[in-house]
């Protein structure tokens, strides 16, 4: 028996969310993906359209699905770390920093300051490498492709900082639970301030580039908005939520890792060039995000404490008390939060991860009703999602 | 005005006597168990009343409880991690579910987010959300076996040909020194 005969006997309306009786005249029903260039991965959409006009979208997700969750539930508490680091595979740092900071609070482990500040310099590069992905690639689906090749360059320094700290440039299993894998190596420091230098300009030279380009600001300051009310019930957070002009900020809000030392500002949406919470306005969030990063990491790196060990609270055994947390950090794309929960032994009992892309895919059907066919990429860019982690 | 647990409890206890049969104040996260045929009332409550004004669900939760050493504690909890953006404070609400036939009213009219995450905790629970308005598999296909992330989930030996868990012939040849892994080639 062949594995196709047996994929057909599904039931067809679990396959396909809209049903062909229901169609109004002149609608028909359209397959964006799996398998699409501006979809960042595996993600397929059934639109409804009628004409060039969406009337209505689903999302079917589920395409890189692995079940860390599972797999979490069979290893023990620092072996979680290197799952963590696949979920959002642009941004591994902030993964594996979220898990550190939620089984900390369960453990109640305090860090000194120097690992401290170590996970603000690298929680804050991993932040510009992923906004450069994303803001690059965005320009691409529109169809500028000069600053993708530009922000690229300059995410390579990035990674060869991450490479010279851990030995890994994507995957890093860098923040431990009670530390860090590794201290900064001699001369890092040095080499992140020279890469502070040059790289400042280049955010100018991008903005100049694109963010103000007219045919990138007619493509997407007046499509995809997402109304503060809307952002907020579907509790999209980072650059999603400020985009519609609304200031929250985990940093801000309930600060980790010292956050509360560093003076940075949060940008939210304008509405410069249409309505407030526009596509054009979740990109701009990023590109100010990171001006605000480097400020950040300039303050960082100045007040690196020289001395403190990065294991010194690294537990021999991870073996929290029975209880539960939930630890949050804002990761490049939003609020990453891990609820952690332990039942006196070396494996955890359940630890679910809350993924910002999920919740952001899960908006995706409202503001895309209404829209032009050719903006749907210009919507699933803006909302900058990663596949990885919305299947976990 | 930001409140704490306590706080949220009395206001709740005032509004909805004895709908809430347990809590846990002094751990790390303050939580609180609300009775599911109440759960739909208390959260509208939580999100329209100006003091409390939940109007974020920023994390939704499926736990499996299955003890070994006392049976009678096993149960399915649905964990609502609630945020006031307005007041800037926080609540765990929980909801506890028999592991037989769990079923709670959908939250999708409160807050919509939970549309989707009430779909993934029955695609890895089985758990159905009564009145949900899309209510299909998400994360799974759709004749995946079983619901995985209970703890007496079977691993099922393969799926349309494709070897699940490690096989008896994949062990033979691991035995003899062969490089293999877990996938869809043996």
């Amino acid at each position: 028996m062949s594995t196709q005969t047996q994929y057909k006997d599904l039931e067809p309306d679990e396959t396909y969310a809209f049903k062909p009786e229901d169609l109004e005249e002149g609608e028909m029903i359209l397959n964006m993906g799996p398998q699409h260039p501006s979809t960042h991965g595996v993600l397929r959409i059934e639109l409804k359209t009628d004409g060039e006009v969406v009337n209505d979208a689903r999302p079917h997700i589920g395409y890189l699905h692995r079940n860390f969750e599972k797999h979490a539930e069979n290893i023990d508490y620092q072996g979680v770390i290197p799952f963590t680091d696949r979920m959002d595979y642009v941004g591994s740092m902030a993964n594996s920093l979220s898990y550190a900071v939620a089984v900390e609070k369960l453990m109640g482990i305090e860090l000194n300051e120097r690992v401290e500040c170590i996970r603000v310099i690298v929680s804050e590069l991993q932040r510009i490498a992923s906004h450069l992905l994303a803001i690059g690639t965005y320009g691409l689906d529109i169809g500028a492709f000069t600053p993708f090749l530009h922000s690229f360059v300059e995410r390579e320094k990035i990674l060869d900082l991450f490479e010279w700290l851990c030995g890994a440039r994507l995957l890093y299993n860098y923040n431990w639970v009670g530390g860090v894998s590794h201290d900064l190596p001699e001369g890092w420091t040095g080499r992140a301030k020279v890469f502070l230098d040059q790289f400042s300009p280049v955010i100018e030279e991008l903005d100049e580039l694109l963010s103000h380009n007219k045919i990138f600001t007619a493509r997407t300051a007046t499509v995809g908005i997402i109304p503060p009310e809307l952002a907020v019930g579907y509790a999209l957070t980072g650059p999603n939520l400020r985009g519609s002009g609304i200031k929250w900020d985990i940093r801000k809000e309930d600060p980790y890792c010292g956050y509360e030392k560093y003076d940075f500002d949060v940008p939210v949406g304008q509405g410069r060039y249409g309505p407030i919470g526009s596509c054009w306005d979740r990109y701009y969030v990023r590109v100010d995000e990171m001006r605000q990063s480097v400020r950040i990491l300039r303050q960082a790196l100045d007040q690196l404490p020289a001395e403190g060990d990065v294991h010194e609270s690294v537990p021999k055994r991870v073996k929290p008390k029975p209880g539960e947390a939930y630890g949050r950090t804002e990761a490049p794309r939003g609020e990453l939060g891990f609820y952690v929960i332990s039942d006196g032994s070396l494996i955890p009992m359940r630890v679910k991860g809350r993924s910002p892309c999920f919740v952001a895919m899960s908006i995706f059907h409202e503001i895309a009703k209404g829209e032009m066919l050719a903006d749907m990429i210009a919507i699933i860019g803006s909302l900058d999602i990663v596949l990885g982690e919305i299947d976990r | 005005m930001s409140l704490d647990a306590a706080a949220v409890q009395a206001k709740i206890e005032a509004k909805f006597p004895g709908k809430i049969p347990s809590a846990e104040l002094e751990v790390v996260d303050p939580f609180l168990f609300v009775e599911v045929d109440a759960i739909v009332d208390v959260c509208t409550y939580l999100r329209d009343d100006p003091e409390l004004a939940f109007d974020m669900l920023h994390c939704h939760s499926a736990v499996d409880y299955l003890p070994p050493k006392n049976p009678e504690e096993a149960r399915l909890e649905v964990v609502l991690h609630l945020t006031s953006l307005k007041h800037r404070h926080w609540i765990v609400i929980k909801v506890k579910l028999p592991r037989a036939n769990a079923t709670m009213p959908t939250l999708e009219n409160v807050w919509p987010t939970a549309n989707w995450h009430e779909r993934e905790a029955f695609d890895l629970f089985g758990i159905q959300f009564e009145g949900h308005s899309d209510f299909r598999h998400l994360l799974l296909p759709d004749d995946w076996p079983g619901f995985p992330l209970l703890k007496d989930w079977v691993w099922p030996e393969e799926w349309h040909g494709i070897a699940v868990k490690p096989t008896a012939k994949m062990a033979e040849r691991a035995q003899q020194g062969e490089q293999i892994g877990i996938g869809p080639f043996d």
